[in-house]
């Protein structure tokens, strides 16, 4: 039995290796995006050979995760989705009651690895989303709206109370896509949005302290420029010394010498901007720009509603994370823990994000069974 | 009822809300992108700077202090290379326990340790701070053999200031100390950053302009710690401070200290034909090389409370009542005012009355001196005609004359905090206790008794204006100055004489020869014997205490310590180059006490004679070059 087991693995991995399921555009584009990932963190982490090599390994799982889930059609998908949003809710709750972290729970240690089970939501949320839609007359109405509506804010809150804001952020940011695309009509949009920023408010009241001062530090970082102004006001200075051209490879001082803090994970555009210039940033947006176009058209060539909502919803989440970490880092939006996709030293982020790329590129493997 | 879904609509829907997402999505990353080009090219000048001034510090270089010397080149203040013990406390994991473990090894006073604990206050944790200076070769030894066990702590060698000659300068070269919130108020910024020790008395706090230099500065780059990383990036040298020479002559001042055998008094010699001070000597005087670096609370109230007051100057500050060193000065006066002729005689019987006044003021000889003309008066240091020359003269015209010597103000010496003494007036007496001037004591004051107080500076000031027959050379101490080490020393101009105050020499001829009788017949008779010139001087006793006092009755019994007496001389009496003032305490009188210690000096002075006249007449000549200094009459 547990031969037979392993055996039927063997022979997936192989087969996923020898002929491998994959859109090679968007392979070239993400292959190109880690290259500048890996590149840049050598110059941030000073020459740091080991962040490299270890960022590398989580890059080379996430590319085979990536594979692996290529393989599996997105039917299968479907089917699972639901039992997959559940068992990664309860993960969440179970982070709340046992969960570990420095000052946030957002940790689940399983013994052999610690990991935090947001990340899973990443892909389960625009999942269930798709799932749910897909079974319900689109364009959606008020009821449907109402329910997905409850599928969403149920693991969001769970994950902004741990607190991650920029995590529950971008998860619901996912959903919320879902049914933007499913074509939920504009006027809908126009009210939602109206209770949304009717709602700020009351949403400032239910911020921590030091969320709080995280947005009021972004209106006027020079007012406490040592202390909670250091991370905005430092980031501006390196990217706007950089200038058009940057202050070139490992010549980003503010990075090398240490003004800048976290410059390997979340502020890691910070010290790509200074040594790279205007001129490097507009092509690595450029190069976002490309993986996220091909990413929804292969959304838009998918088979069925399930295909198309879920990829779609995963194309327009990595733009998320690109424009809030990018405004983050330029002093646009208060600082939130939110990386820049497979440039940020860090590992969850890194498998989780190739995880979704492999959705995709099932997605876009299976599209020829399907459509007459 | 569930509707029917229609897949192709939904398709195309997905696609048009798919194209509207993607241009959302568009939108935003040229935001994003025009975000950044606001920041790299609209800003980046403003950011490019900021960016430099993160990482590029200016380190200051502390300029080396000039060195002070005597008019021989006899090294008075020296810079010399010392060993400090410093503590980096990042490398220090528990700092109490490190301490208490290195007192074990080197003598750490809690003075060391309070001072330690407040530098590092200031500092980052990965620079050095002091914690013992001016290590001894002992406690260097000791902790090289225990070094392994302090980790963090080193052994640093720096330059400090050293007074060689110690005490014997104490009073005329000061010394520096570290600077601290009273003098960052005085001080400029700039100039001090890096300088850890400022002049804080004498010459070294007079010229400390002189003396200080110019800073230099490095330019390094450092990390958000501000630890500095890789080379210098730049680099402009200080400039050492100028090398100063004193006017004073260190084997004089030795000798003046020691003709004092500790007693407690002051002595000042000056050459009367430029005001250069040649010996300024204050006792007891004090070792200003521990002050440097700080002194040990104890110590320094050790000299605080030392009731002989080391560390008053008396030279500049101490307040002595003149007594008879003012009747040369009284009979000036008089000839000038036309009160008096020099054959003009006064019956000396023991006691002067003020016309309808009962009460007596006494000679200091029983009986009196008998007919006394000028001179006479002079050598015997006769009362009765002082009253009543003072009387006559009344207390404007004399306090007039006597602000024309210098008293009542400060000399105007290169030192800081010199006091004016007080001239008996009748403005003083008005301003001081709100009352007129009585006639009885003007009469006192005409033998330098009553509300007088004069410096020893004030006094040779005095006499100095007297041995150069009238004319005042401001008095100073610095000599000549030398900016650079491979630069000759450059004289510096003395300040201008002023206007000879005598309207008629042969006034002076008669106080000269009054002068020159005190030492030869009259109250210091044998002090001119076997020495080559001609000497002319003055003895001054006057009593310390009123004689109805407690104090006075309790040493009624040891006379030798009833008065503060006073020497005052010039030599050669024709031609002065020497004008000396000393002052003692306690002692008999002027004659017994002061003048012996005058006459040391004068012995001390008379071998240097003759070279220093050869150097000054070298002097001259490089002089005559230069802009003409104030002349002579």
């Amino acid at each position: 039995m547990l031969e037979e087991l392993i055996g039927q693995l063997r022979y997936r991995v192989v087969s996923a290796l020898r002929k491998p399921r994959s859109d090679v555009p968007l392979l070239c584009g993400l292959l190109a995006l880690m290259g500048v990932g890996l590149v840049t963190l050598y110059s941030a982490s000073d020459f740091d050979r080991g962040m490299v090599v270890a960022q590398a390994m989580r890059f080379a799982l996430g590319l085979f995760l990536m594979l692996m889930i290529a393989r599996v059609p997105p039917l299968t998908l479907r089917n699972w989705t639901p039992w997959l949003y559940a068992g990664s809710v309860l993960l969440l709750v179970a982070v709340a009651v046992l969960g570990e972290g420095r000052g946030a729970h957002r940790w689940l240690d399983l013994g052999v690895v610690r990991f935090q089970p947001s990340e899973l939501l990443k892909l389960t949320m625009p999942m269930m989303v798709a799932w749910y839609l897909n079974g319900r007359p689109l364009p959606p109405g008020w009821i449907t709206l109402a329910c997905v509506g409850v599928l969403i804010v149920i693991p969001v809150g769970l994950i902004a109370e741990q607190p991650d804001l920029g995590t529950a952020l971008l998860i619901a940011a996912s959903g919320v896509f879902g049914v933007f695309l499913s074509g939920l009509a504009w006027w809908r949009i126009g009210l939602l949005l109206g209770a949304f920023a009717a709602a700020i408010p009351v949403g400032w009241h239910f911020l921590h302290d030091y969320q709080r001062n995280r947005v009021l530090t972004l209106l006027d970082p020079e007012a406490d420029p040592l202390g909670n102004g250091w991370h905005i006001i430092q980031s501006q200075i390196a990217v706007g010394s950089g200038g058009l051209w940057g202050k070139g490879y490992h010549h980003g001082t503010q990075s090398r010498l240490e003004f800048l803090p976290e410059h390997t994970t979340d502020f890691i555009f910070s010290v790509f901007a200074e040594e790279w210039g205007l001129v490097g940033v507009l092509l690595l947006l450029a190069l976002y720009a490309f993986i996220i176009a091909r990413c929804l058209w292969i959304a838009a060539n998918a088979k069925d509603t399930y295909a198309r909502l879920l990829s779609g919803s995963i194309s327009m989440a990595l733009f998320v994370y690109v424009v809030v970490n990018g405004g983050m880092i330029t002093g646009l939006l208060p600082v939130v823990g939110v990386p820049l996709p497979l440039v940020s030293y860090g590992g969850t982020s890194a498998v989780s994000l190739l995880a979704g790329f492999g959705v995709l590129m099932s997605i876009h493997a299976h599209r020829k069974f399907v459509l007459a | 009822m569930k509707p029917l879904k229609d897949t192709r609509q939904e398709a195309s829907l997905f696609r048009r809300r798919a194209l509207a997402g993607f241009a959302i999505i568009l939108a935003c990353l040229i935001g994003l992108g025009t975000r950044f080009a606001y920041l790299e090219i609209s800003r980046h000048d403003e950011f490019a700077l900021r960016s430099d001034s993160n990482r590029i510090v200016t380190r200051p270089l502390a300029p080396g202090r000039g060195l002070i010397y005597d008019r021989n080149g006899v090294l008075l203040a020296d810079n010399v290379a010392a060993f400090r013990l410093e503590v980096t406390p990042e490398q220090v994991k528990n700092m109490d326990k490190m301490l208490s473990a290195l007192r074990d090894v080197v003598p750490l006073s809690d003075d060391d340790i309070a001072r330690f604990n407040a530098l590092r206050r200031g500092k980052h944790s990965y620079q050095g701070v002091p914690l013992r200076l001016k290590l001894s070769e002992e406690e260097i030894a000791r902790f090289a053999v225990n070094r392994w066990a302090f980790p963090g702590v080193d052994v640093v060698p720096y330059l400090t200031r050293q007074y060689p000659l110690g005490q014997e300068f104490a009073h005329v070269v000061g010394y520096v100390g570290r600077i601290d919130e009273n003098d960052l108020t005085r001080l400029d910024k700039g100039d001090y950053a890096g300088t850890t020790h400022v002049g804080k008395t004498g010459i070294e706090r007079f010229y400390e302009d002189k003396l200080h230099g110019e800073p230099g500065y490095e330019k390094i780059e450092v990390n958000v710690d501000h630890r500095p990383i890789g080379e210098p990036l730049g680099r402009v040298a200080p400039k050492p401070g100028a090398n100063v020479y004193l006017t004073i002559d260190a084997h004089l001042q030795e000798a003046a200290e020691a003709a004092f055998e500790g007693r407690a008094g002051a002595a000042l010699v000056v050459d009367p034909r430029n005001g250069e001070v040649l010996a300024m000597v204050s006792v007891p005087s004090f070792d200003p090389n521990p002050f440097v670096n700080g002194i040990a609370n104890a110590d320094y109230q050790l000299l605080l409370n030392d009731p002989d007051k080391p560390l008053l100057n008396r030279a500049l500050r101490g307040a002595y009542t003149p007594g008879s060193t003012m009747k040369p000065f009284m009979a000036l006066g008089g000839l000038e005012l036309g009160l008096r002729k020099p054959e003009d005689t006064v019956l000396s019987v023991g006691e002067f009355h003020i016309p309808g006044q009962s009460r007596g003021y006494r000679d200091d000889k029983r009986g009196g001196h008998g007919r006394v003309d000028m001179v006479q008066a002079i050598a015997q240091s006769v009362n009765t005609y002082f009253y009543s020359l003072a009387y006559d003269m009344g207390i404007n015209r004399l306090s007039t004359f006597m602000a024309k010597l210098g008293f009542g103000k400060p000399t105007g010496i290169d030192l800081v905090g010199e006091s004016a003494g007080v001239l008996p007036s009748e403005e003083w007496k008005r301003g001081r206790f709100n009352q007129p001037f009585y006639p009885g004591e003007t009469v006192i004051a005409g033998i330098g008794q009553g509300y007088w107080v004069v410096t020893p500076l004030q006094l040779v000031q005095a006499v100095s204006i007297i041995a150069d027959q009238g004319v005042s050379h401001p008095l100073h101490l610095l000599r000549s100055v030398q900016s650079a080490i491979d630069s000759k020393p450059e004289a510096i101009a003395p300040p201008a004489a002023k206007p000879n105050i005598l309207k008629n020499p042969a006034s002076w001829q008669v106080v000269q020869k009054g002068m020159i009788e005190v030492v030869n017949t009259g109250t210091a008779h044998g002090l001119n014997d076997k020495f080559p010139y001609q000497i002319a001087g003055k003895t001054g006793t006057a009593e310390r205490f009123s004689r109805t006092t407690e104090e006075w009755t309790s040493i009624s019994d040891s006379p030798i310590e009833r008065h503060q007496v006073l020497f005052e001389a010039f030599a050669p009496a024709d031609d002065a180059r020497i004008a000396i003032a000393v002052a003692l305490e306690a002692g008999r009188s002027g004659a017994h006490d002061a003048a012996p210690i005058a006459r040391k000096i004068l012995d001390a002075w008379l071998p240097g004679d003759q070279e220093r006249e050869a150097a000054r007449a070298n002097d001259t000549a490089s002089v005559a070059e230069a802009p003409p200094a104030a002349g002579r009459r």
